[in-house]
């Protein structure tokens, strides 16, 4: 639309007063907004804020958090290190080593011999989850994620296997199971950091 | 030989008493920062030991600022560098000494001041809170540094813009008490009625100029961590930062004396106390009574600090320039003229 279009809607400025010129009454009424949130804490108890970690959050069941490698009915990882999620990984905090699958393991060509993510990387886009083509990685409810080291904070397959033993019966894998009827209910999860 | 002893005993525990209530104002402030915004703001420092209210925050805040890493970038001057905090902390901190903080004359027990007399008082403190600009301006120059040169610029012009609103809004309490000792204007007030009431105009002036004198929002352009990444100050870290913080806390202190020395009646409580009072217990009373205007003061700074946004710059200077100082002026000429009036036909 051009400049001089007919249609087009020119919105003026609201003109002063000459109280909202000298400021003063609108600083008072300011003052008074400020005042009575200040009072509202401070005397009736009204902050908004959860008062963690007494008061724990419980997050919405899209909620994406810690991840955690699925094991399938024999308690084998189910990932095929196909790489996949390494490569959709736009933060490049997966690290897969492959190797060929045991003999007895006659469903797969390999599995991951080591499959570590740098959780202070990873951005909890999802997209591992998405390219996964086993439904092997997939991303848990918990957020209590705090380290006191930087290697802390490195999920090696044993710890993301160990994730997914703790959160199995609260979260069921997303493509195994029915999803989740519509009350879709969540649970406080422990920290996966011991 | 007494005589000195009780000047040095006195500075000592004016310094440790406001260094200490610096520390505790940060937690108010800190508090009232969380309340404006719906938080609770910090309220676990100490808990373990049992003590409520963080009131062990103070102490881990200062543990912080001297345990921190203290970093002094390779390509600072140097000398000026570490000069420049100092010389903030100390133009906060010697503005003190004229300030009365409780009753003084000849004739109480204790003269709570620690120059007491000075008779150009008011003048002392304002030659001395302006050498903050030093600290300024020294700390942008030697930080070497693009953001911290403009903030210091800026800021020394905004200081000394406000200093001229600043002086002549006082003036016109000092012609009606007809003196510059700050003692002796409040005397005035306790035999008549607090400078409020006969200089609005002035008190406004002056309260609003004693904001941007001391860097407080919505006039605290010398940091705006927005668009300057802290301003004069960036490149400080550790104490070094901790001390301009605290001459910047410490001159907020004095701002708040002098708002209520000059327009609040000192420790003048109509109906309760007056001049004539010189016993030990009055004189506490007194300086309780003076403590707790001052601490309403300071209450007030903070939370004005989160109602109002801060000013751009030239909406900063138009307001120093084309406002107050015209304002000023006007104040000074009618109160000059009134005070020649009744000087002249009543008394």
């Amino acid at each position: 639309m051009r400049a001089d279009h007919p249609k087009l809607k020119k919105l003026e400025p609201p003109k002063l007063t000459l109280a909202d010129r000298f400021f003063l009454p609108q600083v008072a009424a300011g003052l008074l907004v400020t005042g009575r949130h200040i009072f509202g804490v401070a005397f009736q108890d009204k902050a908004i804020t959860v008062q963690y970690p007494e008061v724990q959050h419980v997050p919405s069941p899209v909620y994406r958090g810690v991840h955690r490698l699925n094991k399938d009915e024999e308690g084998r990882p189910k990932c095929v290190a196909c790489m996949l999620c390494a490569t959709a990984c736009p933060a490049h905090c997966i690290d897969i080593v492959g190797a060929t699958a045991p003999e007895t393991w006659p469903d797969r060509e390999k599995y991951p011999e080591s499959f570590v993510i740098d959780e202070l990387r990873c951005i909890y886009c999802g997209m591992c989850e998405e390219a996964c083509p086993v439904e092997a990685i997939e991303l848990t409810g918990l957020y209590d994620l705090t380290g006191l080291s930087r290697e802390e904070m490195i999920f090696d397959k044993t710890k993301l296997l160990s994730v997914f033993d703790a959160t199995r019966d609260a979260e069921p894998m997303k493509y195994t199971t029915p999803p989740p009827g519509p009350s879709g209910q969540t649970q406080l999860l422990d920290s996966p950091i011991a | 030989m007494l005589l000195v002893i009780g000047i040095v005993l006195k500075i000592l525990i004016v310094v440790a008493i406001s260094q200490g209530t610096v520390a505790y104002l940060i937690l108010v402030e800190r508090k009232v920062a969380a309340y404006a915004q719906d938080r609770i703001g910090p309220n676990r420092a100490g808990s373990e030991f049992g003590i409520p209210f963080a009131l062990l925050q103070p102490l881990a805040d200062g543990a912080k600022m001297l345990l921190k890493e203290d970093v002094v970038p390779k390509y600072v001057t140097k000398p000026l560098y570490i000069l420049a905090p100092w010389i903030a902390i100390t133009a906060a901190m010697i503005g003190f000494a004229v300030v009365p903080f409780g009753p003084v004359g000849p004739d109480q027990i204790i003269n709570f001041q620690i120059a007491p007399n000075v008779n150009i008082g008011i003048l002392y403190v304002f030659a001395v809170g302006s050498l903050a600009v030093y600290g300024v301006i020294l700390a942008g120059w030697a930080s070497n540094n693009k953001y911290a040169f403009i903030g210091a610029l800026r800021s020394s012009a905004q200081l000394i813009s406000y200093e001229m609103p600043l002086g002549m809004s006082i003036l016109g309490m000092v012609l009606i008490a007809g003196s510059l000792d700050l003692s002796t204007i409040v005397d005035w007030q306790d035999r008549h009625v607090w400078g409020v009431f006969v200089q609005p105009l002035g008190f406004i002036l002056f309260f609003v100029s004693a904001f941007a004198e001391t860097n407080r929002l919505p006039f605290d352009l010398p940091e705006s961590e927005q668009e300057l990444v802290g301003g004069f100050h960036t490149e400080y870290s550790a104490m070094k930062f901790g001390m301009f913080f605290l001459g910047e806390y410490l001159h907020v202190i004095t701002v708040s004396y002098l708002t209520v020395i000059l327009f609040f009646g000192g420790w003048d409580l109509p109906y309760f106390l007056d001049a004539e009072q010189t016993g030990l217990i009055s004189a506490i009373v007194k300086v309780g009574v003076l403590l707790i205007k001052v601490g309403l003061v300071i209450l007030f700074i903070m939370w004005i600090r989160w109602t109002l946004p801060r000013f751009r710059y030239d909406q900063l200077m138009d307001l120093a320039w084309k406002s107050m100082i015209p304002l000023a002026l006007v104040n000074l000429v009618a109160t000059a003229a009134i005070v020649q009036l009744i000087r002249t036909y009543w008394v």
